[in-house]
């Protein structure tokens, strides 16, 4: 092995390598992003993961030996969790005023966009795992994942599942709101916020400050609430 | 506030909260009771929840950063989905329509239902 390969190896297993990919993937899709004008076919989640597997593949590097740097920016989701109470504060004084609407608009909306799925590919024949996997798909990551660990999915798949999902949310709401004719920012934000999560939200900031606040609302209640009644949602179907 | 004062306290969180979690035995995840538990001490009182709003504003407006490396986890599950690709996509693209439309029409609903109540009374 010659003196220039024994580093590559080196430093390809190191957390390092996956650290630094995944951040500089990151900062060029967002580039890549606004220079296509926010078109959201060009989500950034979507192109950095698009990259990222190339590189990998290319250069042959297991996902566990990726993962062992990109670790510690999947670590910060948890922190980021915690860290939604504070929007949520800043937002109280609306949650007041529309709280009854929106209870009712989260418990639908959560059960319909896990359970639809659940029944949709439990229709054209997936298997019992990829069904479990997909009913926590419109939640935060973090959550879904602990989500389908305790309905017994597969919490990796769900976590790619999620990001899908948040990415078709970005990408297809302005066109359904368009087509069905929903033009209310705060009710806009919240279906965005429950059905495509953190995704969802980034992509409701760009369209106006108060779809972004009620996406960010949406998407931190839900992830409370899904974590409450998606498990026993399932654990009902399970027994009849 | 300082980044390293921010992420104490928003790991201090995370953790009771995965405490409270493990400990009762709980269906929710930890950072999901960390996050309500942080929303309620603010509740009480809030000595800190501009200087908060400002310091976690990074990390919340690079919140899709953080979904990058779960991912690049669709490698790990390549065989799965070129088996299950047509029952997937399709699940997923018509799930998330369904969800967007029947979350936003709930909402209009029982909007206009309480204004309809209102305008009764």
């Amino acid at each position: 092995m010659t003196h220039q390969s024994a580093i590559w190896v080196y430093l390809s297993a190191s957390p390092l390598f996956g650290l630094a990919l995944t951040l500089i993937c990151y900062l060029l899709a967002v580039k890549i992003y606004h220079k296509g004008h926010g078109n959201p076919l060009l989500n950034p989640v979507a192109l950095s993961v698009l990259m990222i597997v190339m590189v990998l593949s290319l250069f042959d590097i297991s996902y566990q030996s990726y993962f062992s740097g990109a670790q510690f920016i999947h670590f910060l989701l948890g922190p980021a969790t915690v860290a939604l109470a504070i929007p949520l504060y800043f937002q109280l004084g609306k949650l007041k005023k529309v709280w009854i609407p929106l209870s009712f608009a989260l418990v639908l909306g959560i059960s319909f966009s896990g359970f639809s799925a659940y029944y949709i590919a439990q229709f054209l024949g997936a298997s019992e795992q990829t069904m479990l996997s997909l009913i926590p798909k419109s939640v935060t990551a973090p959550v879904a994942m602990g989500i389908s660990e305790k309905n017994g999915g597969l919490p990796t798949l769900t976590a790619v599942f999620v990001v899908i999902t948040g990415v078709i949310g970005a990408v297809v709401g302005g066109w359904v709101f368009k087509v069905f004719r929903i033009e209310d920012d705060s009710v806009k934000g919240v279906a965005m916020g429950v059905t495509a999560h953190g995704l969802g939200t980034a992509r409701s900031f760009q369209i106006s400050p108060q779809m972004g606040a009620f996406a960010g609302l949406a998407m931190a209640l839900s992830a409370s609430v899904s974590a409450l009644i998606l498990p026993l949602v399932l654990s009902l179907i399970q027994k009849t | 506030m300082p980044f390293l004062t921010m992420m104490t306290i928003l790991l201090v969180y995370q953790l009771v909260g995965e405490l409270i979690v493990l400990s009762l035995d709980l269906p929710v995840p930890g950072p999901v009771v960390g996050m309500l538990l942080l929303l309620l001490s603010l509740m009480i009182k809030n000595p800190f929840a501009v200087q908060l709003e400002v310091s976690t504003g990074f990390l919340l407006s690079h919140l899709s950063l953080l979904f990058i490396p779960a991912g690049v986890g669709v490698m790990v599950h390549l065989v799965r989905l070129q088996q299950e690709w047509l029952a997937i996509s399709i699940a997923l693209i018509v799930s998330t329509v369904l969800g967007l439309l029947v979350t936003a029409w709930s909402m209009m609903a029982i909007c206009k239902l309480l204004n309809w109540k209102k305008a009764q009374s």
